[in-house]
Order: structure tokens, then C-alpha cells, then sequence
């Protein structure tokens, strides 16, 4: 790992503050950004923790409703403190190991946007909003591709607001020695109609499966994705899975994903 | 270089460190505290475990900056200051929960936070919680007998293997 200045804002201006110096990089947990270090491949001047910001941790609901996180709550965090939407809560609860939920946090996984993280898929299908520090993003605007996302030089997610459905799940296929999903869809049922998000899968990272959306929006069962197949152009293929078998698991695991709905 | 200073097994430590400098390194090479192993560097294998702040974390994969003011446990401070092991750790010796022994403080720092929380914790708890935690010499069956009996449960309940 290059060396590189070290900094711990204790508020979110302190923090905008120091990611305005010349090749600064914000860090969350770490829990990905540190393996990305030792790798060299990233290579920052400065780098700034958001781990002691008070004003970005902890979980509360919001005046519309809606789940309030805090960019800096933990994985472990959301799992034990996100009752009140028990499929964000179950999907928190299977990110990695316990010790790396201890420190990842959804704003780092949010910001990072990997095509096989858990939260990508929760935020879309939640139709969650990203607040940052200079404006509030809807998640349909949010990701942008692999790695990808909205977020400007120096912008940090600061919380992320989830409407909660009626009932939802997210269910994940792990790729067993990353523990990311091979592939992994939530599903949230809303009185407005039905949100598909899936992970893992895309070549372009996170999306939304229209069809599964207008199938289950008119009968919320998984016999309504009977037949319905994705196009494996756009899905990755490598070692774990060629673009067709993630094609298919993305049926199968949806449905699993309805039928646990809850 | 910055000044960093934390509580290390109930005692105060400090040390200058990089920026880059892990918190396993700032144990093992600055406080010669070298029973916190690092087998993969890479968050896979959990020999790292350490607790900061009461959870357990991969000290591999934590900076020893983020780590500065904090309260941290590691191996070393698991036995009573005359060597007596605690219940874990003789658990652990009483099942042969070890063979090389390498992975064994991440298991040991590992199973403490587990317990803290679900004292009593199924075989399948126990499972899923060394998720994090891999055995090279794969000798997972008498790990999990050796928490099962740390916790205060009969391991003759334990399915056969």
C-alpha cells in the first residue's frame, strides 16, 4: 500500500472540507476500499475516515415513514437496529462475515457501487433516496454502471432514506469465497406496485427487471415469472458463471425472492 | 507519521504510525503483541480478529489510525494475568479445537464476541458466526464442539461426525 496522510473529521463539514485537498479519498469502513489499497490500485494523497461523524450514524424514521440510515451505519448496525424494515435488516445481516459488518457501512457500499454488492439492490428496489451533502439523489438516478454512480468529486453520502414495503426479500446466491452475490435480487411489494432489483448479474451493475415488475405488480406470486427470462448480453460471465447461467439464476433466485416474501 | 494511543488489554499504548499502517502491524511489529496472526491479508481468513470497542473486527483491515482512541482487545489478553486460560481457550484445548494452531486466536476473539451476544448459541449459530473464519488444517467439527462446551452446553448433543 502507497503511504498517505490520514485524516478523522468529526462532521460532515470537516469531512467536505479535507476531500477538497488534491487527490483526497473518503473511506467508510474500509472493508473494500483497504483490500483496494494494498492492491495499489488506488492511490490517494489524503485519506479521509468518515467513521466518527456522529451526525452519519444510527438509524431513525422519518416524518413521511420512511428509514432514515445514517451514510456511516454499519452493516451490523442496520441488521440489529433496522426492525422495522425486516428485509433490509435480513440483508444486512448476510453482507460478508460478522467481523466485516462490523465495520462496512452502506454509504461506503453505496458509494463504491460494486456489481455484486447487497445494498445496490436494496436501495433500487426500496426506490430509496441518497442524501449527500449538497442534495438528495433518487436511486432510479443514483447508479450509473459498474462502479459507477452519481456522486461528484468530493460528494459523500451522508444518509439513505428507504420507503418501507409492505412486505419484501432479498434473496442472495454467495459466491462462497467472497460471500458477495453471485447473483442476488430483492424484491419490495409497495401498494403502488412491485420493485425488482438485481445485483451480481450485470455487467452494468445494479438494475431493475421491468418485466419481473409488471408480472408481479399484477399477481405477487412467483408463478408469475414463469417464463420470463433476461438476456444474457449484458450479464457477466468469468470463472464463477458463464452469462447465460447468471441469465437463469437471476429466474430462479427472484422467484425464491417472492415466494419469502414477507 | 501521527501519534496514535489506545487502550491495549485493559493498558494504555501508544505509537507513531503512517498513514498506511495496519492495525495488525501496529500490534504485531510496534507493541510486539504477535498473537494476532495474519494469514491472508486479504479479509478473507479472520486470524486477524481483534475487538475494538467490544466488536470484533479484522485487524488486517482496519487502519491503526481509525483504531486511535479506541479500547482494543487482542489474544494476549484473554488469560488471567497468571496464565490461567479462560473458558474459551481451555475449551479449545479440552476438544482439540487446535491443530497448527493458526487460526486459533481469530477463533478464540471470535467466539468471545459470539458469546457476548447469544451465550447459549445453536450449532448452526455457530456456524454461520465463524462464517469469517477459516481453519487450514479444516478442523472445523472440533471447533464448534470446543464453543459449544464453552458455552456451557452438553457437546454429547452435537450430531455425530
Amino acid at each position: 500500500m502507497y503511504n498517505f496522510e490520514f485524516e478523522k473529521p468529526s462532521s460532515i463539514a470537516d469531512a467536505v472540507a479535507a476531500l477538497g485537498g488534491d487527490e483526497a479519498q473518503a473511506m467508510g469502513g474500509g472493508q473494500t476500499l483497504i483490500p483496494t489499497l494494498k492492491q495499489r490500485l488506488a492511490s490517494p494523497t489524503t485519506l479521509v475516515s468518515l467513521s466518527n461523524i456522529p451526525e452519519m450514524q444510527g438509524i431513525c424514521t422519518g416524518d413521511d415513514g420512511a428509514l432514515c440510515i445514517g451514510g456511516s451505519t454499519t452493516h451490523g448496525a442496520v441488521a440489529s437496529g433496522a426492525g422495522a424494515y425486516p428485509g433490509l435488516a435480513a440483508l444486512a445481516g448476510h453482507i460478508g462475515d460478522p467481523a466485516v459488518r462490523n465495520r462496512g457501512t452502506i454509504g461506503g457500499s453505496l458509494a463504491n457501487n460494486d456489481p455484486s454488492a447487497c445494498y445496490p439492490a436494496a436501495a433500487l428496489a426500496s426506490g430509496a433516496t441518497l442524501v449527500t451533502n449538497t442534495r438528495e439523489i433518487a436511486a432510479d438516478d443514483y447508479f450509473l454502471g459498474m462502479f459507477e454512480t452519481a456522486l461528484e468529486e468530493g460528494e459523500i453520502v451522508t444518509e439513505v432514506r428507504f420507503p418501507i414495503p409492505e412486505v419484501s426479500h432479498y434473496e442472495k446466491f454467495v459466491q462462497p469465497a467472497s460471500r458477495f452475490a453471485l447473483v442476488g435480487v430483492m424484491v419490495a411489494k409497495f401498494a403502488d406496485g412491485v420493485r425488482v432489483a438485481i445485483t451480481g448479474a450485470s455487467e452494468e451493475g445494479v438494475f431493475r427487471w421491468a418485466e419481473a415488475e409488471a408480472a408481479l405488480s399484477a399477481n405477487f406470486s412467483s408463478d408469475a415469472l414463469d417464463g420470463l427470462i433476461l438476456d444474457a448480453d449484458n450479464m457477466i460471465g468469468d470463472l464463477h458463471g458463464s452469462k447465460e447461467y447468471r441469465a437463469h439464476l437471476c429466474g430462479v433466485i427472484a422467484k425464491r425472492a417472492v415466494a419469502k416474501a414477507a | 507519521m501521527a501519534q496514535v494511543t489506545m487502550i491495549v488489554n485493559g493498558r494504555a499504548a501508544s505509537g507513531t504510525v503512517e498513514g498506511r499502517t495496519l492495525l495488525s502491524s501496529f500490534l504485531r511489529e510496534t507493541l510486539d503483541l504477535t498473537g494476532t496472526h495474519v494469514g491472508c491479508d486479504t479479509s478473507q481468513c479472520g486470524a486477524c480478529v481483534v475487538h475494538v470497542d467490544g466488536v470484533a473486527v479484522k485487524s488486517c483491515t482496519m487502519l491503526a489510525a481509525e483504531a486511535d482512541g479506541t479500547d482494543v482487545a487482542t489474544i494476549e489478553g484473554q488469560a488471567a494475568p497468571d496464565g490461567t486460560l479462560n473458558i474459551i481457550q481451555q475449551a479449545f484445548q479440552d476438544h482439540h479445537g487446535l491443530q497448527c494452531g493458526f487460526c486459533t486466536p481469530g477463533m478464540v476473539m471470535t467466539t468471545a464476541a459470539l458469546l457476548k451476544d447469544n451465550p447459549k448459541p445453536s450449532e448452526q449459530e455457530i456456524r454461520v458466526h465463524l462464517e469469517g473464519n477459516i481453519c487450514r488444517c479444516t478442523g472445523y467439527h472440533n471447533i464448534i464442539k470446543a464453543i459449544y462446551a464453552a458455552s456451557g452446553q452438553d457437546v454429547a448433543a452435537l450430531g455425530a461426525d
